[in-house]
């Protein structure tokens, strides 16, 4: 589904990235996991077009996307919930779902996608016409999430949706995230510092540091790897 | 009928029925009532950027100069030639105004395109310097460009502007900015304030919604202007500096970003203060800018915010 090929990626002239590969296959999640700096960000947002790559290729479903400005990625069926929950907090949450289907016109599709993200998160219909940013941590990755889902997404990726949430709601998410993927078929990139959790529920994982894949397999195995599990698993 | 629509047609109302007593109104009643008026027009078209868009722009003034020579040129260099030597009738001076206000308008639009395409990558600071940079090259060209007066200004400027008018058009700018920011399309404009990066993430072209904030925005500055023009009958580039500028932003803040009605209050009280402290003569500037402080250490958010969230710039 998506194929990114020896992507360099820099901020000035500090590279970030430093030809990185991967491909992920339709229907499934995986995750990419490494610790701070390592690269992860910088991934999302350059798939997601808000950065630009230096070289390298990034493709989904067949087309070479790499140029594409943002808003033309995401009506390709490409979404990106973006690190730190950023809804927008002077909108109401009805206004947030609203604006995730911004580039639908088919009201019958934004009427059932809407359905959808209350079957997944019911408690944004009982806040609808609260502000988003009166919002607690969960419920903002909740409707982060649910925005992304408005938009009838083929492809999401997800920049740490555990970060700095009440632990009881961590498993929540991860559980809804899990079933958003099988019940809709959605493909999931997780990008998680909460490597264990990552490794849980996903299928295939890459292990990104300093801005290069130093390790790839089954989720499964990586979470036996001795070196991996001395690294990020603590011990 | 929508709520905005109705006040729109309360105020056309409005401004007809005043129009047709204006003759027995007190003049100095109607002129501080037109400087309202026209000071309602420019806080609100800058609140759609300042505001609801979070740029910090810093040129209005240069936006409202470019429409009042505009506006101006159109009813000194051409009026004559269509109207002939009588002046012509009260419909034809009408239909002249409104074409040189529209031009004055989409003059002021025309310059908001040309300056918001290259700068609006800029943010914040950046961006406020980039545009009072603008504003003070529009006011150099026009203190050095002879036909339209040079540094003496322009005069001669038929005095068309007339409380019907500016109630009209202060009527027409409210409308139109309420109803974008409340339409689906405008919601754009409040999402890229809140968050740029999410924006780009939803599918939204934030440039060009900050693009299409700066153009219409320019655009209302333009007519204010045109009826500044023909208000004063006489235009100086003076008259447009930076300190105007100053002025507008500080009645946005002041209402409280992204709030229209509170931009409306705030510039109401900001041009009707220095007329009411007129009898304390000397100190009233000081007395003037001692109540702008008091009043943003006071209320940050604005004056007029009542809506919850922090006060923002």
């Amino acid at each position: 589904m998506l194929t990114v090929t020896d992507l360099h990626v820099s901020y000035g002239s500090i590279s970030a990235l430093r030809g990185i590969s991967f491909s992920i296959p339709a229907g499934a999640i995986v995750t990419l996991i490494g610790g701070n700096g390592a690269g992860k960000t910088t991934t999302l947002r350059t798939i997601s077009g808000l950065l630009r790559a230096k070289t390298g290729k990034v493709e989904f479903l067949g087309e070479d996307i790499t140029a594409l400005p943002a808003h033309q990625i995401v009506a390709r069926g490409l979404s990106h919930v973006p690190e730190g929950r950023m809804v927008f907090s002077n909108l109401t949450v009805d206004e947030n779902l609203s604006m995730g289907a911004y580039l639908l016109s088919d009201k019958a599709l934004i009427a059932k996608n809407r359905e959808y993200v209350f079957s997944v998160f019911p408690r944004m219909k009982e806040r609808l016409k609260q502000t988003a940013g009166t919002l607690s941590g969960g419920e903002q990755q909740m409707l982060a999430i649910g925005r992304a889902l408005m938009g009838n997404p083929k492809f999401l990726m997800l920049d740490e949706p555990s970060l700095g949430i009440a632990p009881r709601l961590i498993s929540t998410i991860f559980e809804k995230i899990v079933e958003i993927n099988q019940s809709h078929g959605i493909t999931i990139l997780l990008v998680e510092q909460n490597a264990n959790l990552a490794l849980e529920v996903s299928q295939q994982a890459y292990v990104l540091e300093t801005g290069s894949i130093v390790m790839v397999g089954e989720s499964k195995k990586l979470r036996a790897d001795p070196q991996l599990k001395a690294t990020y698993l603590g011990g | 009928m929508p709520r905005p629509h109705l006040y729109l047609f309360a105020t056309l109302a409005c401004a007809f029925g005043l129009s047709h007593f204006s003759d027995r109104m007190d003049p100095y009643f109607l002129d501080v009532l037109t400087g309202i008026g026209i000071n309602v027009i420019l806080a609100v078209s800058l609140n759609l950027v300042n505001g609801y868009t979070g740029q910090f722009s810093l040129g209005h003034a240069g936006f409202m100069s470019v429409g009042a020579y505009m506006a101006a040129a159109v009813s000194v260099f051409l009026g004559p030639r269509l109207l002939g030597e009588s002046g012509g009738s009260a419909l034809q001076q009408g239909t002249l105004f409104l074409a040189a206000l529209i031009t004055g308008g989409c003059a002021a639009a025309l310059a908001g395109l040309g300056v918001g395409v290259p700068s609006l990558r800029l943010k914040g600071d950046y961006l406020a310097l980039v545009t009072l940079g603008f504003g003070e090259i529009i006011r150099v060209i026009f203190q050095n460009f002879e036909p339209l007066g040079g540094a003496l200004g322009l005069n001669g400027i038929p005095a068309y502007t007339t409380i019907f008018w500016v109630l009209a058009l202060v009527g027409l700018t409210v409308f139109v900015v309420t109803c974008l920011v409340n339409s689906t399309y405008g919601r754009g404009f409040l999402a890229t304030h809140d968050d740029e990066i999410a924006s780009e993430a939803v599918g939204l072209n934030t440039t060009r919604y900050k693009i299409v904030a700066f153009v219409i925005g320019a655009f209302f500055a333009g007519t204010a202007g045109g009826l500044y023009g023909h208000f004063k009958m006489t235009i100086t580039p003076t008259g447009f500096d930076f300190t105007k500028s100053i002025e507008i932003v500080v009645m946005v803040i002041l209402g409280g970003m992204g709030n229209t009605l509170g931009v409306i209050l705030a510039a109401i009280l900001l041009t009707l203060l220095p007329e009411l402290l007129r009898p304390i003569a000397e100190y009233r500037m000081i007395i003037y800018s001692l109540m702008l402080i008091v009043l943003m250490l006071a209320r940050p958010q604005g004056l007029f915010n009542f809506k919850f969230g922090k006060a923002k710039l």
